[in-house]
């Protein structure tokens, strides 16, 4: 179907109603190897939604679903462990496929809760657990990571540790990830492409694209847009052609 | 060896027992309990069936109960109507058609409390076949969608997404439920089968932190509930399925106090 053999799934003209109601629809993106995709948009924008057309959850939906790869990790916006199953961290990290110990520790390790291998899923933190679904997703290396706000209740320095994680996990395990996110600052400096999502796609392109972009400025406001700009100004240092890292 | 019909009712236990541990975790943490019991009732209409048509009466009761578990998968689909309410139409109208057919079949003799609260003497040398062969087979196939059943009871969504096919896990998982149904309704008899599926996972669950000791638990609990029942039933002559019943209550009960402990200990 693809020229690209780069590309692990692919969404044509996606849509998805509930209820005589669209949640989303008309979507039209691909997330390849090695490259972070970024949908951003307001509550109730189908960001979530979006991704789970991709993911083949919701199964009636408008337009199609390529998928080109079965090794996919993810990491849902909400999850609750009920008390009737007990369940460990240890338990939750081989949920969907059996994983060696090193394997195990290695991820959690990544995301900085190895300490709480053997803690009950139920007694942590919102933010450990976040971190605990995080590990889980890229223990099993996958092609494909799906990531719906990955450090929602992190704490602000985990938060640019676990952005600067997953940015690294791209490039070492050259697997595509479809991030949703409204942490615009943070997400936008390290994505390839982002996509500004209202229901529909309201604009598309690199993270500079989409910030200049008129429709972005009125659903986010004039400042939103203003942050990338300033975080341009922000650099501390300079790669040289040479690819070397010289400070300013 | 099979003589005595308390050694042939204490081996059919003891194998209901370790097929109920398991399903019955899983019934206690998919909320499944309500379920398990609308195809319980369901069975009394298997077993009228099994006497009238003179059929094998596990195979009967297996093929109503799944049949019952079918209509309410399409009753969902058509209907509004929310799940328990599904349920307790389906749970008692099929009991309700049950007894109506007795009432017909005059020429037969029924049990009916024997029916409805198990009966040792009725265990017969066939029934303890049918009890540890089917018995095996509900655990191999539970031990083969394992995988996905547990993924998908945690998070149907993750499941989906990561490739475990949970709906078909889920389509297994029901036609399991019915089976232990039909091997275990002699024993327990078909008021009291959600119990045996449910009280000895609650019991496991008090004093569990995975999983895995929770089944492990559950279907040691199960097994001393039999042993005990059987004998207090055999002791002071007390129908077997309440005193199995009743024993796995004491097994609850007595759990609850290490909940207390290890609460207190965190302290």
């Amino acid at each position: 179907m693809s020229s690209n053999n780069n590309v692990l799934v692919k969404m044509n003209n996606a849509g998805y109603r509930h209820n005589d109601k669209w949640l989303v629809q008309g979507v039209s993106l691909s997330v390849e190897k090695g490259k972070i995709v970024t949908l951003i948009g307001p509550n109730g924008s189908g960001k979530s939604t979006t991704a789970k057309i991709a993911l083949g959850i919701l199964k009636k939906i408008d337009g199609s679903v390529e998928k080109y790869t079965n090794k996919i990790g993810y990491v849902p916006q909400k999850i609750s462990v009920d008390w009737t199953l007990p369940l460990r961290v240890y338990d939750f990290m081989i949920l969907t496929e059996n994983l060696d110990e090193k394997t195990i520790d290695e991820a959690l390790s990544l995301t900085g809760v190895i300490h709480l291998k053997d803690k009950s899923l139920g007694n942590l933190s919102g933010g450990e657990f976040q971190r605990v679904l995080l590990a889980r997703a890229i223990s099993k290396k996958p092609e494909l990571l799906v990531l719906d706000e990955p450090v929602q209740g992190v704490d602000f320095t985990g938060e640019i540790a676990l952005y600067e994680l997953i940015k690294k996990i791209s490039d070492e395990l050259n697997c595509g990830i479809l991030l949703i996110s409204h942490d615009l600052h943070t997400v936008m400096s390290a994505t390839d492409h982002v996509v500004c999502l209202n229901g529909h796609v309201c604009c598309s392109g690199t993270p500079i694209d989409v910030a200049k972009n008129t429709e972005y400025k009125a659903l986010f406001g004039e400042q939103a847009s203003q942050i990338l700009t300033r975080y341009e100004h922000k650099h501390d240092h300079v790669h040289t052609i040479e690819g070397e890292i010289k400070k300013n | 060896m099979f003589d005595d019909f308390f050694i042939r009712a204490l081996v059919a236990g003891l194998g209901v027992a370790f097929v109920t541990g398991p399903l019955g975790c899983f019934v206690v943490w998919r909320r499944l309990s309500y379920f398990g019991d609308t195809l319980a009732h369901s069975a009394l209409l298997g077993v009228t069936i099994a006497y009238s048509l003179e059929f094998n009466i596990a195979l009967s009761v297996f093929i109503i109960s799944s049949l019952i578990a079918l209509i309410l998968v399409q009753l969902q689909n058509r209907t509004n109507l929310p799940g328990d309410a599904l349920l307790g139409l389906l749970a008692h109208s099929s009991l309700a058609v049950g007894l109506v057919v007795i009432g017909f079949l005059t020429f037969i003799r029924f049990d009916v409390m024997g029916l409805l609260f198990g009966d040792i003497l009725a265990v017969t040398v066939n029934d303890l076949y049918i009890i540890w062969i089917g018995g095996a087979l509900i655990l191999l196939t539970l031990r083969l969608i394992w995988k996905g059943l547990f993924a998908s009871t945690v998070n149907y969504e993750l499941a989906e997404a990561e490739g475990l096919n949970p709906d078909r896990a889920k389509a297994i998982f029901t036609i399991l439920m019915a089976a232990i149904i039909a091997i275990s309704i002699k024993m327990v008899g078909l008021l009291l089968i959600t119990g045996m599926l449910i009280i000895p996972a609650a019991m496991a669950r008090n004093i569990s932190d995975s999983p895995q000791k929770m089944i492990i638990y559950s279907i040691i609990g199960g097994l001393l509930s039999v042993i005990i029942g059987l004998f207090s039933s055999l002791e002071f002559n007390t129908p077997s399925g309440p005193s199995i019943i009743a024993a796995a209550l004491f097994l609850f009960v007595i759990s609850l106090f290490k909940i207390k402990q290890t609460i207190k200990l965190k302290n």
